[in-house]
């Protein structure tokens, strides 16, 4: 019972094994993944409330993982809505690409169960290695073998970071003789001001930067988002970020008070991420380029949450990782429907959408101002929930720089918008989008009004999680 | 919370605030375009009726806040919706929600695409100003300040003129990168203030003189954008020329007087100490967009640009009334503000009008229609006369009570004449200015273009510019009702700074001894 969404999957993986044996239509099979994918998704809405153990304590369940697995859920589940067409895969091998999707979120879900090294590591490669098959498996007629060098980039830069964590982990198991994180947090309050405690520490969270997309760990992300298919891309930028935070939680609520150096590490790969993303973004011609560097300083904005060591601060995280979430999907629907036969969408290919698809240029533009951080959207509350939590811990500075990062970030967002909105069609067709395209770009560009207008109840429901994990 | 009173009853500011919003949204449902404008019309009409109710009820005799209404918004943070108006605030509300209708009626011929998109703006416009000047939450002050960027920007972009895309951006990126620091400011002095956000509660505290430095600056840059004063002034004439006439009209009439209140009512009572440090400055600069305002409004040939550097010069006056410190330094600046808004919005509305007719902004193109417009150049013509400050009208009894007070200001030594000397160049610049573009458009010269088809205004256009011409005459010959309704928030504002800077010395010199 404690399992059920984890079997879901498994039994959804199993069916696409026997898929991929055979020779079923695309039509099928997309209908098959989204409707098992629907059912992942009550799974973990029916499996919300509970709390246990499993697997001799290597496996927690409670209201904290099971509302990442209901988000991870949900967010695989408008993955694959809006790709639906999935024309950036090859068709003869669509079945096998979903195995390695649902294998890869049954991975994120394992992940924010674990509250045991070796179980994080194995989970995080499940994961891992599944999407790391996924990039190159692009079309090869929209790129000239770009999704080769991608995925072969994301496999070294992902297997380099997997290093760094074992290296990590392995200090941990020295210091305390243990690898499970209620032992560790326990023995570990003594080793802060120890060297050793702090880069062991500090390389287990490397491993979680890589997913996060945080400097110093960032540099696959221009690539692969711009290598792999527009899907992919959606899933890569979205689902396991949410994993990737919710294990930083939980790792970094081990630190406790008297972590300064760390904290301090912190502060300096925040600022560094939100610079340097931003900064980089600026230039940027690729929309998915563009939203991976912009994915990067957010990054940034989520670690200044977590370098609070405050139950408030990781709940705004929690919250803000959420926010990120659906406005980044809201901007890949955009992307994803505009996509001629499954090319990349530079920013010139916006042009005049607000004629030729007003519900989808108003999708992107509630998405981008959202992720710019502007009022009423969810992006705002999100930010400013964070800099005051910040704030309160007295980092004046990196709320200053922080804030400064915002007003950077607003060029590349409106230079979108610009194209959107400002410029009138020359000679491109409009474009259709199906009714159930549709509607989930009003449910996002609702619940990203939502969030933004009335976020008391999820931060409630945040915090009342994050509780769980303190 | 004794600063309040609670609003029992009617909840007549979130309607005021809350009705434009519930009417882009019943927009959204129709499809009809002149179903769309005589909504749009019909939902600003009914916020301006309403808020008469507000001017009814308003009580003159107490500066304490009034109308309030408190609710929980993020209880997590201690962040509430709380608005309230007071002797500040009540006539820029009105000034907004009677500037609405007209907008409305404005766009009526002008805008022709996507009507719908744009009534949907203009309301959502409405609901945030609004919510500006009641809101006496900061997160909610800073929520609608930030938020009514979005539709000002979508007004601009999709509806401007030939460079719309420049001055879009230019005037989001400005105002959004002003206003970040703000944030910062807010929230610190959330955290200084035992996490509390709520505006009265923040004023007239003692925090250090650093920090108050820090604070106004961040404060300064913010308004002083959004004034916008010189030399911050660079994305208005941009943003004018290129906006239809109905986002001119909301720019010039509304959307300039949010810098100025933000300095009266947050610059002033929080950081009161800076104030007193950094006042000599604010005061040089205003004189230099007084000066620089005219100065170059001389040399335009567009008329939307002519008016929009008249607009630095008179708000230049804005700031150096409510800068002297004194009682008819601010009256006359919040008289002041409101006639900018009376006068400016009407002036860009006839330029509108003639740019319906004409296609053409160029004052050249419009030389000579005086002969074939005698309606229209009346409206023109007394609309200048009130933009220079011609005795009789409006902005005569604002800059005269500004320089009055101007002339009253004094050092710590003496008094100081000079500043009110230095802003009178100006006066006159503004007389130069609007008489050379008046001159032009009704008699031109020999070889004006032949303007014999042009027609007069038709009778909804008089409706539109009726209703400014009343009120440029009613607050030039009658304006004590207008002034008592600010007197006694403007009173007790000063004798509180008055006290602050009593105590701040009387700390300093027992430090001394």
């Amino acid at each position: 019972m404690l399992f059920l969404p984890e079997l879901s999957l498994l039994g959804t993986g199993l069916v696409f094994f026997f898929l991929s044996l055979g020779k079923p239509s695309s039509g099928k099979i997309k209908n098959i993944a989204i409707s098992l994918s629907a059912l992942t998704l009550v799974a973990s809405l029916f499996c919300l409330r509970s709390e246990g153990n499993l697997f001799y304590s290597a496996y927690q369940v409670d209201l904290f993982s099971q509302i990442f697995k209901t988000l991870i859920a949900l967010a695989t589940l408008i993955v694959l809505i809006f790709s639906d067409r999935l024309a950036g895969v090859k068709e003869e091998i669509q079945a096998e690409y979903y195995l390695f999707l649902f294998m890869s979120v049954l991975g994120l879900m394992m992940l924010v169960s674990s509250v045991e090294l070796l179980a994080i590591f194995v989970s995080l490669e499940l994961s891992s290695f599944a999407v790391y098959i996924m990039v190159p498996m692009r079309n090869d007629s929209t790129t000239s073998g770009y999704q080769v060098e991608a995925g072969i980039k994301y496999l070294l830069f992902g297997v380099m970071a997997t290093g760094l964590m074992l290296f990590g982990m392995s200090y941990i198991y020295g210091l305390t003789g243990s690898t499970q994180l209620a032992v560790i947090a326990e023995k570990l309050t003594q080793l802060y001001t120890q060297p050793a405690g702090v880069i062991a520490i500090v390389l287990v969270l490397a491993g979680f930067f890589y997913k996060l997309a945080l400097f110093p760990l960032h540099f696959w992300v221009p690539d692969v988002y711009e290598g792999a298919a527009n899907e992919t891309t959606a899933f890569i930028a979205a689902v396991p970020k949410l994993a990737a935070v919710a294990l930083l939680i939980r790792l970094v609520s081990l630190v406790s008070g008297e972590g300064e150096a760390i904290v301090n590490i912190l502060i300096v790969c925040a600022l560094l991420s939100m610079f340097y993303g931003n900064l980089s973004a600026l230039i940027q011609k690729d929309v998915k380029r563009l939203l991976g560097f912009s994915g990067i300083s957010h990054a940034g904005f989520v670690l200044v949450g977590l370098l609070t060591l405050q139950i408030t601060g990781f709940s705004t995280a929690m919250y803000y990782i959420m926010g990120y979430v659906f406005m980044n999907l809201a901007c890949f629907l955009v992307i994803c429907s505009i996509a001629d036969k499954g090319g990349n969408v530079a920013i010139a290919d916006f042009t005049g959408l607000h004629k030729r698809a007003p519900l989808l240029a108003l999708t992107l533009t509630v998405g981008l101002f959202a992720l710019a951080g502007i009022p009423p959207f969810v992006g705002f509350t999100g930010k400013f929930l964070l800099l005051l939590g910040a704030l309160r811990q007295g980092h004046l500075v990196l709320v200053i720089l922080a804030a400064v990062n915002t007003a950077i970030a607003i060029y590349y967002y409106l230079s979108i918008v610009r194209v959107t909105f400002c410029t009138d069609t020359e000679d491109r067709g409009t474009i259709q989008s199906s009714g159930m395209n549709n509607a989930l770009a009003v449910f996002l560009i609702v619940i990203m009004i939502v969030m933004g207008v009335a976020p008391s109840q999820f931060i409630e429901f945040a915090s009342s999680a994050v509780q769980h994990v303190m | 919370m004794d600063q309040l009173l609670m609003n029992s009853g009617f909840p007549i500011l979130s309607v005021l605030i809350f009705l434009p919003l519930a009417g882009a949204l019943m927009l959204l449902l129709v499809k009809n375009e002149s179903m769309c404008r005589y909504l749009a019309l019909l939902m600003t009409g009914i916020v301006a009726l309403l808020s008469i109710q507000l001017l009814a009820g308003f009580d003159r005799t107490t500066d304490k806040f009034q109308f309030v209404e408190k609710h929980n918004w993020i209880e997590a943070f201690n962040i509430q919706y709380i608005v309230g108006v007071d002797g500040i605030s009540i006539l820029l509300v009105i000034l907004t929600t009677f500037i609405m209708p007209f907008c409305v009626l404005a766009s009526w011929s002008y805008i022709k695409t996507r009507v719908q998109a744009f009534m949907i703006c203009l309301l959502i416009m409405e609901t945030a100003m609004i919510g500006v000047f009641v809101a006496l939450d900061f997160v909610l002050f800073y929520v609608l300040w930030e938020a009514m960027l979005i539709p000002m920007y979508l007004l601009i972009g999709i509806w401007g003129g030939p460079r719309k895309i420049y001055a879009s951006i230019k005037f989001f990126l400005y105002t959004l990168a002003g206003s970040i620091l703000l944030l910062v400011g807010i929230i610190w002095l959330y955290v200084v203030n035992n996490y509390s956000f709520f505006i009265p509660d923040m004023m007239w505290q003692n925090y250090s003189l650093t920090a108050q430095i820090y604070l106004f600056l961040a404060f300064f840059l913010a308004f002083a954008i959004k004034v916008p004063m010189f030399p911050f002034h660079t994305w208005l004439p941009a943003a004018h020329v290129e906006a239809p006439t109905a986002g001119s009209v909301i720019l010039a009439s509304i959307l300039l007087k949010m810098g100025t209140y933000g300095f009266l009512r947050f610059a002033l009572p929080i950081t009161p100490d800076a104030t007193e440090v950094l006042m000599p400055y604010v005061l040089w600069l205003s004189i230099a967009g007084i000066i620089y305002g005219g100065l170059t409004a001389l040399a335009q040939s567009d008329m939307k640009k002519l008016i929009a550097y008249s607009s630095v010069g008179h708000m230049g006056f804005v700031t150096l009334g409510i800068f002297v410190l004194n009682i008819d330094g601010i009256e006359g600046a919040i008289l002041q503000m409101v006639n900018h808004g009376i006068t400016t919005g009407a002036l860009f509305l006839c330029v509108g009008m003639i740019y319906e007719r004409t296609h053409s902004r160029e004052l050249l193109s419009a030389t000579g229609v005086g002969k074939y417009m005698p309606i229209y150049i009346t409206f023109l013509a007394f609309f200048s006369l009130s933009s220079f400050g011609f005795p009789g009208t409006n902005s005569f009894v604002g800059e005269f009570k500004i320089i009055a007070g101007a002339f009253q200001f004094e050092t710590a030594l003496q008094k100081f004449p000079y500043l009110a000397m230095a802003s009178i160049p100006g006066a006159v610049l503004a007389a130069a200015y609007m008489l050379r573009m008046l001159q032009k458009i009704i008699w031109g010269g020999t070889n004006n273009p032949d303007q014999s088809w042009i027609t007069d205004l038709n009778s909804r256009e008089i409706v539109t510019l009726a209703p400014f011409l009343f009120f440029v005459f009613w607050i030039g010959l009658g304006p004590q009702p207008f002034i008592d309704l600010m007197h006694t928030s403007v009173t007790q504002l000063l004798q509180q700074y008055d006290a602050h800077q009593a105590q701040a010395l009387a700390a300093a010199s027992a430090v001394l001894q």
